[in-house]
């Protein structure tokens, strides 16, 4: 049994004031008719809207989860805890593990951490080939078919560099309706590649990861795309030649998505000038030009998601030199709150458009039926609570991620999270997470671990 | 001044101070008695994760000469490849007291991360990063362009001078070179003009940024501008295989194309001087014939190097109280 919640005048999508009724995990009633059945029921608990925004639960296409291999630095448990935080219901967890997301076994192993922490639903994304070697195609269709069904496939962290191998994967992913997501990255262009080509990086002395090498597997995969007929996503769209790209691509009515982070929406290469490997990421930060350029494409439906990339990293990977440190960045806890900031309340979104790239869309790319649904009656009840007009200052040492290298320590972000539910359960309140020792995951989870 | 990391920390006061400085610095070494007592008690530690005989020699002399306890760490070679050990050595040598920190490291911005990253108190003195800076090469190049370019060739009209004026040309693998940037950013702060002459392979991406003019062509250059002084930068002969990137197609067309040889030499003004920062190829980015000329400044660079090390040690250390004297 799942508690009844009453959610008193909440803005769904940041329209008007309403009340959502939530019962057995389900949106059961709205507005007046909400208020007449939570009146009539003995067992409602409220939690008082107060004029914060309503949105689905936000489902991250691009999260990296690090289990199994390297639960020094995250699990499924604390990934997945923080993305809660952070107003996820689902995520989708990178294949780069240890060993890697390339069999059956691996994708309903992970699948199965994710049941058990209870915290949000967790996606399995599958390797596109055998151990992210960019040689081998891995079984796709047993992923496909096994109990975590993945459909999006990606070597992220690698390119599918050599054009024949990503045209097979296009290909063969269309008997399941998956797709593929690419990491752009030309290996040869980035031999060594440290940040971004350009300015900063030729004063600064560090080996340049120039836009062209994104930009020219980008160009390539979205003709072959169009070539045999398939669905390519485009991951951490970096550059402005890529979103014009993608636009060209879209408006020759191929079927490509792409996805930008927070961090390239908000970051430039200025900040490596203090070569503080926090700001170290693959692929880098870009110029403001690129940022602008993103940004608009967000904004015109260029770029269909938000996704994370969350990539939390061991204290010693960033406490080094620029060079011997890690890329990556955390960013679960964040981005709802970069997205405010540098798209609604710059006028560029509205919070229903948020809803489009943080739920609805990424949702429906990775073919994720039960999340990123309208807010109506006979919905799984997968929502966020939104205070937008909140202000906090990010402290990593306080986030529910197990890693500490988020890029945006000390800085003034706008919005919190107040609640998140899960099919009707609070995963949390308050803007904190509810550890309930009785939520059935939890127990599962025990025995999962035993 | 806490550390030097970069020129670019240098305003153009600092730098004639650091220039006037060497130049005390030198005249002291002219005496039969070198050392001076200055920094007596107090350590430098040589830091070198990367091989450099040549300028750890030489800070270990300008050291000695000022008294100095040395102590000279060479992490290359160990097991040593992932930054945590630049901390834990950094946390090593701050427990045995160092009161300045000399590094060499492979890896742009080290120096600047064992500065702000609070694992050393002492002053950092960056000996060249990666491909990032080289200031006291910078330094020593600017002493020795003053020494010739700047008044009668005597020795006290220099003092509180720039180099107001002096055309530059920088030839070479800039793309690699700290030598290059430094020099590019301290002579622009001097008041130099400086052009770079590289093939477009060797020169970075951005550089239009960068307060110098850049040419592909090394003769009409030096038609055109007339240069004061030619610096030649060092070119690694594996630039050109396919594994080291492919930067040209053979050392005999470097040579031809931008190498200095007799016949250029005799292309420049009269008073113009060469240098380089050595070590050098000879027969590839320079001749014997020019290495060894009279216009040829490159074995006095090397005496200089001593002063200006001298002058930065002393200026950072000298009037330093670390708190811990009592
Ligand atoms: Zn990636």
């Amino acid at each position: 049994m799942t508690t009844t919640w009453w959610l008193r005048g909440v803005r769904p999508l940041g329209g008007d004031a309403t009340d959502v009724l939530v019962v057995d995990g389900v949106v059961a009633a709205l507005g007046a008719e909400a208020a007449a059945q939570a009146a009539a029921r003995d067992d409602v608990r409220v939690l008082e809207g107060a004029g914060h925004v309503l949105l689905p639960g936000l489902v991250d296409l691009h999260t990296h989860l690090r289990e199994p291999g390297r639960e020094d630095t995250e699990t499924v448990a604390s990934g997945t805890r923080a993305a809660a935080v952070g107003g996820f219901t689902a995520v989708h967890a990178m294949a780069n593990t240890t060993p890697t997301q390339d069999t059956a076994g691996v994708v309903e192993q992970v699948w199965r951490l994710g049941r058990a922490a209870g915290w949000c639903d967790v996606h399995p994304v599958g390797a596109v080939t055998v151990g992210l070697e960019g040689e081998r195609l891995a079984e796709l269709g047993a992923m496909a078919d096994s109990a975590a069904r993945v459909r999006v496939f990606s070597d992220d962290g690698r390119c599918v560099h050599d054009p024949v191998v990503m045209r097979r994967a296009l290909e063969y992913v269309k008997a399941f309706d998956g797709v593929v997501a690419q990491h752009a990255q030309e290996p040869r262009l980035t031999e060594g590649a440290q940040m971004h080509e350009g300015v900063v990086s030729a004063e600064l002395g560090l080996a340049g990861w120039p836009a062209v090498a994104e930009e020219a597997v980008v160009a390539r995969d979205v003709l072959l795309a169009e070539h045999v007929g398939s669905r390519l996503h485009v991951c951490h769209v970096s550059t402005a030649g890529s979103v014009e790209i993608v636009r060209w691509a879209k408006s020759r009515g191929i079927d490509v998505t792409a996805e930008v982070t927070p961090h390239h929406l908000l970051l430039t290469d200025e900040s490596a000038r203090g070569y503080d490997p926090h700001f170290k990421v693959n692929p880098p930060l870009r110029t403001q030009a690129d940022v602008d350029a993103v940004r608009a494409g967000l904004a015109d439906g260029t770029i269909d998601v938000v996704a994370t990339d969350h990539a939390p990293h061991a204290r010693e990977d960033k406490d080094c030199e620029w060079a011997a440190a890690a890329m990556g960045m955390t960013g679960l806890e964040t981005v709802l709150s970069v997205v405010q900031q540098t798209m609604v309340d710059t006028g560029r979104m509205t919070w229903a458009d948020v809803a489009r790239v943080l739920s609805e869309a990424p949702a429906r790319i990775g073919r994720v039926e039960d999340q990123g649904r309208p807010l109506a009656v006979g919905e799984p009840a997968n929502l966020v609570v939104v205070d937008p007009a909140a202000r906090r200052v990010v402290v990593p040492e306080e986030q529910a991620t197990a890693s500490r290298n988020s890029p945006l320590r000390g800085r003034e972000l706008p919005g919190r999270v107040v609640a998140t539910f899960l099919r009707g359960r609070a995963t949390v309140l308050d803007g904190r997470p509810v550890d309930d020792p009785d939520r059935p995951g939890v127990a599962a989870g025990a025995a999962v671990g035993a | 001044m806490k550390h030097l990391l970069s020129v670019a920390d240098l305003t153009r006061e600092d730098a004639v101070r650091i220039l006037d400085t060497a130049a005390q610095m030198a005249a002291t070494q002219e005496r039969e008695i070198k050392k001076l007592p200055t920094l007596r008690g107090r350590t430098v530690v040589n830091l070198f994760f990367e091989d450099s005989t040549r300028t750890r020699i030489s800070f270990e002399t300008a050291a000695k000469r000022l008294s100095a306890d040395v102590i000279n760490f060479s992490a290359k070679g160990s097991s040593v490849s992932k930054g945590e050990s630049l901390k834990d050595t950094a946390l090593t040598l701050q427990a045995m007291g160092a009161d300045a920190v000399v590094i060499r490291h492979q890896a742009s911005g080290a120096p600047h991360t064992l500065a702000t990253a609070g694992w050393t108190r002492g002053a950092v003195v960056n000996a060249g990063d990666g491909m990032h800076q080289h200031p006291t090469q910078a330094l020593l190049d600017a002493y020795t362009l003053r020494r010739h370019l700047v008044g009668d060739g005597g020795r006290a009209d220099v003092y509180g001078r720039d180099l107001e004026g002096a055309r530059v040309v920088l030839v070479g693998d800039v793309l690699h070179s700290r030598v290059a940037r430094s020099n590019v950013g301290l002579l622009h702060t001097l008041g130099a003009e400086v052009v770079l002459v590289a093939p477009p392979t060797l020169v970075p991406v951005g550089a239009g940024a960068w307060p110098a003019r850049v040419s592909y062509d090394l003769d009409a250059t030096l038609a055109q501008v007339r240069p004061d002084a030619v610096m030649m930068l060092r070119v690694q002969r594996e630039r050109m295989s396919s594994a080291g990137g492919g930067f040209f197609p053979s050392p005999l067309e470097y040579a031809r194309r931008y190498g200095l040889d007799a016949r250029r030499l005799a292309a420049l003004p009269d008073h113009a001087v060469v240098l380089h920062p050595g070590p050098m190829n000879r027969g590839l980015e320079i001749t014997a014939d020019a290495a060894d000329s009279p216009r040829s400044v490159i074995v006095e660079q090397v005496a200089n190097g001593v002063a200006v090390r001298m002058a930065v040690l002393y200026l950072l250390l000298a009037g330093r109280n670390d708190g811990s004297a009592a």
